[in-house]
């Protein structure tokens, strides 16, 4: 039976104006928040697979030197996609997707506060890549300058320019909206007793994302709309000849591009910090720290972007102090990583799907934190800036970090969302095939880089073939592993054995979510829950 | 690397590899090379990278104890304390200690860097899609620096050049960049077009060419010989095919190659002149 029929059946029998609509309707004008949830994971997923299959595409050209496959120019637009693609379509939308679904049943409310406008902001998204990837059908072909799209490289795209700068244009109103809801749902529909230092920190941290979402998405609407006026309307805010700076744009769209960088990381910290516990059946440790420690992270933020551009030439004073805020970062990362480890310490713990994830993140995105601590050093950032280095330390972070998380959190609250539990046999195979391909597709990059490859390059000098082949051969044993999340995930929307309301009996899960039915009712707390 | 590592994917590329690269496969790490500026900058990268491994030993393997020893499997039974202040000021003190320490020495070889002055020679560098303009400022000389032919040929799509049967595939140029040995060598940067990288790993520095814009470095390297690297910015459809090779010669024999290249380029310009 599948959980539509379910909630379905059980709504018709008071009323059932208020059940979900029928067929296509359902969808299409759904202000549910777990039918949004459920468009938004299954697009985020989607889009995973075709991000992927882009990064097949530079896996496969770059397995030996020489060009085999694809033309340079279509070798960038794929690096180019596969950013935009997997940022903006696969990890922020997922993350949207697990906050519609978790916050209402996590503060004990109906619904999202703002449906209609929960609607919109999913609506968008199809229709804000469909204009994106069609730009590969268009003359001139796909973007080709980077997801940075630094001018005036950026401004010798053909007619997708126009097209990239709407979709992004879509893509940040559709975050905006989504952030303005999980703002106004957690200020306004916790239930009675929940104070803001009760919340579950997978509320805290998209609580600090939203924000970010809000400050920032603006910042990156500025600057793309000052490309297109560049490019169509004749000003000069990037061109050097007409009194501008193309450096300028660097700072704006890094200003943007930090903080964009926690917004994907943040609620990944939320999820682990659910999840460990659950499984060391001990509480989390320091929950005041790691609330403190995200809203530090959070401002810290804001101060930190040049790090991303030290080779630009910037003045002795500037590169100092870019250095050392972003060396603070890892004090509250560190106490982060340190207290997950605490709560770990004198527990009692299982490795179930989701802990395994958990764990995998938390040793992987570890390691992605290191490296991000070698390029804030900037003499040596000299040397690892735009090299494989740097791609392996973002991969690091992104894929076994946010990605990783993500993941997690699907294996911890399918079984809630469906009714269903999934097979744990396949999943932990689909762990373990992950764990050890993603190590063997980006750690080799790490020596690419410090041995000299730059990035963005589709083929390069003899001296790197051997590591860029392993790395290749982890790319398709990665991706080819995800198949198998997907047939996971499928085989438990339609069916699978009943899930309990607390799902993981045998460990200790927290939290409102766990006291309603699996599958949730369909307005979720029809009554506010006590909170003590 | 050891030898067990290196014959599996030798056994691998044997059909394919006719002659042994030039450069060490399977590299790990960055490159010493033959500047102060670069050895102080990879003896900046090795203390980091260590202080990283020390801190992962630590984490890790408490992470790794407590795996092992805390399963639920074998019984263990969880505590039940969620905070420690002592604990909690010792491990955000720490590595702020550990920070200044790294910051110090880091922000030391910083201000050499940017320490331009009393230079013995200033090259203008200028990047192109896709190649280089070199301009020996007082000297009049001044050459562009593109792709060579061999490589060139080996790059294009479906070419069925091996590129392992082309010596320094990519990494070589026509015209060399061309500096004494032991001389402070200022570069001042800038782009005609987009923006461009100049980066050569051996002199441990990259820095942007940006049109509009100058930047600058510099580098005195202490070994003759031939240093090369590549445009380290994303440019366009050529980005991975304009690099960057520098010779370092003694005095007297760059003496004598810039006596050559002024008279070359003054025929150049004559010719054009006509």
């Amino acid at each position: 039976m599948s959980t539509a029929h379910t909630s379905a059946g059980r709504l018709e029998a008071h009323h059932d104006y208020h059940g979900p609509q029928k067929g296509w309707r359902r969808w299409v004008f759904a202000t549910n928040h777990k039918d949004i949830g459920t468009m938004y994971l299954l697009f985020s997923l989607t889009m995973f697979f075709v991000g992927g299959v882009m990064a097949l595409i530079v896996r496969a050209e770059l397995f030996q030197p020489g060009l085999q496959l694809v033309d340079p120019m279509f070798f960038n637009s794929m690096t180019t996609m596969h950013a935009l693609v997997m940022i903006f379509g696969a990890v922020m939308p997922a993350f949207v997707g697990l906050a519609n679904w978790m916050l209402p049943l996590q503060v004990g409310a109906p619904d999202m506060a703002l449906p209609r406008m929960n609607n919109f902001s999913f609506w968008i998204l199809p229709f804000a890549f469909t204009l994106l990837l069609s730009t590969l059908f268009v003359p001139g072909g796909g973007p080709a300058g980077g997801w940075t799209m630094y001018p005036p490289l950026v401004l010798q795209t053909g007619d997708a320019f126009p097209m990239m700068i709407f979709a992004i244009h879509l893509m940040g109103a559709s975050s905006i909206m989504g952030a303005i809801n999980v703002i106004v749902t957690i200020m306004n529909m916790r239930a009675p007793g929940m104070s803001l230092l009760k919340m579950p920190l997978f509320t805290w941290t998209w609580l600090i994302t939203a924000y970010l979402l809000i400050a920032v998405m603006p910042v990156l609407a500025g600057a793309v709309t000052m490309l297109l006026t560049d490019h169509f309307f004749g000003t000069t805010f990037f061109e050097a000849a007409g009194g501008g700076d193309p450096v300028m744009y660097q700072h704006i769209f890094w200003f943007f591009g930090h903080p964009e960088v926690y917004i994907m990381i943040l609620p990944a910290f939320g999820i682990v910090s659910e999840i460990i516990p659950t499984f060391s059946r001990k509480p989390l440790f320091g929950y005041d720290a790691m609330v403190y420690a995200t809203a530090a992270i959070a401002f810290l933020s804001f101060i930190v972007w040049a790090h991303h551009m030290f080779t630009v030439g910037m003045p002795l004073a500037g590169q100092m102090f870019f250095m050392l805020a972003t060396m603070l970062i890892s004090v509250p990362t560190g106490v982060k990583v340190f207290n997950w480890t605490a709560t770990m310490f004198k527990g009692s713990i299982s490795f179930e799907p989701p802990m395994l994830f958990a764990l995998s993140f938390l040793f992987l995105f570890t390691i992605g934190g290191f490296s991000g601590l070698m390029l804030a050093i900037v003499p040596a950032d000299f040397q690892y800036h735009d090299t494989y280095f740097v791609v392996a330390h973002f991969h690091y972070v992104l894929v076994p970090g946010a990605v990783f998380a993500i993941m997690a959190a699907v294996y911890y609250w399918l079984p809630k969302w469906t009714g269903h539990m999934y097979d744990m046999k396949l999943a932990k195979w689909h762990f373990w095939l992950s764990t050890i391909f993603v190590n063997v597709l980006f750690f080799p990059q790490h020596f690419l880089g410090l041995a000299g490859m730059p990035r963005r390059i589709p083929d390069y000098n003899t001296q790197f073939a051997d590591w860029n082949m392993v790395s290749s051969i982890g790319a398709f044993g990665f991706g080819l592993s995800q198949l198998l999340f997907a047939y996971i995930v499928f085989r438990t929307i339609r069916g699978g054995a009943k899930a309990t309301d607390k799902v993981w009996d045998g460990g200790a899960p927290h939290g409102l979510e766990w006291t309603l039915s699996s599958p949730p009712p369909y307005h979720s707390f029809e009554t506010a829950p006590e909170v003590k | 690397m050891s030898k067990i590592v290196n014959q599996a994917p030798a056994a691998i590329a044997a059909a394919t590899l006719p002659a042994a690269a030039a450069h060490a496969a399977w590299e790990l790490n960055m490159p010493v090379g033959v500047t102060e500026l670069s050895r102080e900058i990879h003896g900046l990268h090795m203390l980091i990278l260590w202080v990283c491994v020390l801190i992962a030993v630590a984490v890790f393997g408490m992470l790794i104890y407590s795996i092992v020893k805390f399963r639920h499997s074998k019984g263990a039974v969880a505590a039940n304390f969620d905070h420690s202040t002592k604990a909690e000021v010792i491990w955000t003190l720490i590595p702020i200690a550990i920070l200044v320490g790294l910051a110090t020495p880091a922000a030391e070889t910083l201000i050499k860097i940017e320490d331009t002055r009393d230079s013995d020679l200033t090259v203008k560098v200028t990047g192109y899609q896709w190649k280089w303009h070199y301009d020996y400022l007082d000297q009049d000389v001044s050459f562009f620096s593109t792709l060579e032919r061999r490589s060139d040929a080996a790059r294009q799509l479906g070419s069925g050049i091996d590129p392992r049967s082309v010596e320094n595939y990519l990494l070589e140029v026509d015209n060399r960049m061309v500096v004494p040995v032991g001389a402070k060598v200022r570069v001042l940067l800038t782009a005609a077009d987009v923006i461009h990288s100049w980066w050569v790993p051996e002199f441990g520095m990259k820095k942007d060419a940006i049109p509009g814009f100058i930047n600058e470095l510099w580098f005195r390297a202490d070994e003759v010989g031939v240093y090369r690297g590549q445009c380290a910015e994303l440019c366009g459809r050529d980005h991975a095919f304009m690099p960057v090779v520098v010779e370092v010669k003694s005095q007297a024999e760059y003496a004598a190659w810039l006596e050559s290249r002024r008279a070359e380029t003054q025929t150049t310009a004559l010719a054009a002149a006509q």
